[in-house]
């Protein structure tokens, strides 16, 4: 079996055990699905009334302008949660074993990435049903509902790569965990939860500018039937500037540590 | 050509912190090679290097024919290697571990399968097998990583510190299972802090302290260096300084041990009446007496000054 080969079969091997882990390991479990769903229903049920504001963009209803924050929210935090569990492995010394076998160095972080893409996916999902039970349109049918799908599975990878690039460079997962007041400030710096022109600045400015508010944008116009190329362009513009970074990061971070040992 | 060759190896870790300082050795095709020392000689970083785990900062080493760091994806298809504290995922079966294991190795399908529950049979873990790791004795987890080590029918075996904080029926279990993967032509390389553990097992030893090598061969032939018993002495307090006096009068005397006086017999076994009646007209009050053939301790404190940690709980007196 060629090298490339015995690669792809360890990436999908790790990207297994990686999804296998969090639904093993309730705390991994709990932030990505639980948490979003109780933020998702409390806004909901709260501030349902926001969507009479003038100016704020014609929906069915809340729940379909904020299905699309809790997914993101959710892949935000599952690539958080696969940065945790790599700094674990980091500190119980299991990535040693995975350097000490004939593989790709990369492949080791790749197979995290792949099972954080899985979960991405898995929590997509999650909140499709929810919409579909509760009474959110997907006006854009099923080719809208997969590009939510992609776009949320690629959104956690890129997220993910900036977990493991800090998993990698400092071998905490305290560290990793510590992101998670960050990832809410970073959210509520876009539109996911808030339609831009109705924040105040300098949140509004902030907003305009955070690749969040593309990628939400990017989930969210296929269930209120709005969609454009631009929208679509612009939100995997984002994401592919995330995962260059984020690879970069953690392609850096990860020579470091070979080096350093 | 031999299984591990090494040279004037070093690893300086930031800040100036010298691991391993010159490190030469050579271990045989076939041989188990036991590094001895205590907690911070070195060992751990020279088992990292060869694994190719950590980059040498000074010299070179090959195992299995292969340079450790210019060839070192030739030397991890070459190697098997069981880590100190057994790094598993507690998360995982223990057949969910040796089957990523050989997936790691580019062993698949049927074969995987196969080689995977030969081994787990192998280690006497077929009821626990689809237990998660975390649910496992600390035994029945080294016993898992070893199967896992396995998995690619390595020709060299690295084990760090394999048995260390297992109970005495654990250790032996582990001890049994290397002297057979041996047998059946596997090289051992072992790093232990258990002196019996390299009495035991290994065909040749290195004493490893301060990051060097102080003394190096078989077994046998380090303790005839030693050569000479000595005596432990358990006295009443307060009489150590004036039966340090009379001993010495009858060889070294070594650095104590758990406040016994030890005192090397300059003439063997013969002189041990002639201390006993010296003490007792010095009006020494003796709580116990031991005349003790040379071990590998004895051999440790003669090349480092200082008795190995934990020396005591594994060195029977021979004969």
């Amino acid at each position: 079996m060629n090298a490339l080969a015995v690669n792809a079969r360890v990436v999908a091997a790790l990207g297994a055990r990686s999804v296998k882990q969090t639904f093993r390991r309730p705390q991994l479990v709990a932030p990505i699905v639980i948490f979003p769903t109780l933020l998702l229903a409390v806004q909901t049920g709260g501030a349902g009334r926001a969507v009479d504001l003038p100016g704020f963009p014609e929906v069915d209803n809340f729940l379909s302008f904020m299905l699309a924050g809790a997914m993101l929210q959710s892949c935000l935090l599952a690539g958080n949660t696969g940065g945790i569990a790599l700094a674990v492995d980091l500190e119980i010394g299991f990535t040693d074993r995975l350097l000490a076998a004939p593989i790709s160095r990369f492949s080791i972080v790749l197979g995290r990435l792949v099972g954080t893409a899985a979960l991405g996916a898995l929590t997509a999902l999650w909140f499709i049903a929810i919409g579909l039970i509760f009474g959110a349109s997907f006006e854009l049918g099923v080719p809208g509902v997969l590009l939510m799908i992609v776009l949320t599975s690629l959104a956690a990878v890129a997220f993910g790569g900036l977990s493991a690039a800090i998993a990698l460079y400092t071998g905490q997962a305290s560290i990793v965990q510590g992101l998670f007041p960050l990832i809410f400030v970073i959210l509520f710096l876009s539109s996911a939860f808030f339609p831009i022109n109705l924040l105040l600045e300098p949140a509004a400015s902030v907003a305009e500018y955070n690749p969040l508010s593309f990628i939400v944008e990017g989930i969210r116009e296929p269930v209120i039937g709005s969609l454009s190329a631009e929208t679509v362009a612009e939100a995997f513009g984002a994401i592919a500037l995330l995962m260059a970074i984020s690879t970069g990061l953690s392609a850096i971070a990860l020579r470091r540590r070979l080096r350093v040992g | 050509m031999p299984a591990i060759e090494v040279s004037a190896l070093e690893r300086e870790f930031p800040g100036g912190i010298r691991a391993v300082d010159g490190v030469d050795l050579e271990v045989a095709d076939g041989e188990i090679y036991a590094f001895l020392g205590p907690n911070g000689a070195g060992k751990t970083t020279t088992v990292r290097m060869l694994t190719t785990l950590l980059r040498p900062t000074g010299g070179h080493a090959r195992v299995a024919g292969h340079d450790v760091v210019d060839d070192a994806a030739d030397v991890r298809r070459a190697i098997g290697v069981a880590l100190q504290e057994a790094a598993l995922d507690p998360l995982m079966t223990g057949r969910e571990l040796i089957r990523l294991q050989a997936t790691l190795h580019g062993l698949i399908g049927g074969e995987a399968e196969r080689r995977g529950d030969a081994l787990i049979r192998r280690v006497g873990l077929e009821r626990a097998a689809d237990r998660r790791v975390g649910t496992y004795s600390g035994g029945m987890r080294r016993r898992l990583d070893l199967a896992s080590a396995l998995v690619h029918e390595p020709k060299v075996l690295f084990l760090d510190e394999p048995t260390t904080g297992l109970d005495p029926v654990s250790r032996k279990a582990i001890w049994e299972e290397v002297a057979a993967l041996n047998r059946e032509g596997t090289t051992v390389f072992l790093t232990t802090q258990y002196l019996e553990e390299a009495d035991q097992l290994a065909d040749r030893v290195g004493i490893i302290s301060g990051g060097k090598i102080v003394g190096e061969g078989t077994p046998a032939s380090l303790k005839a260096e030693v050569g000479k018993p000595h005596l432990e002495i358990g006295l009443a307090e307060g009489s150590a300084e004036l039966a340090e006096g009379i001993c010495c009068d009858f060889g070294r005397i070594l650095p104590e041990k758990d406040g016994r006086l030890l005192v090397e017999l300059e003439h063997g076994a013969s002189d041990v009446a002639k201390v006993v009646r010296s003490l007792d007209e010095g009006g020494i009050l003796v709580e116990s007496l031991e005349l003790v053939e040379p071990t590998l301790d004895d051999v440790f404190v003669d090349k480092t000054g200082e008795h190995l940690e934990g020396a005591d709980t594994a060195e029977p007196a021979e004969a």
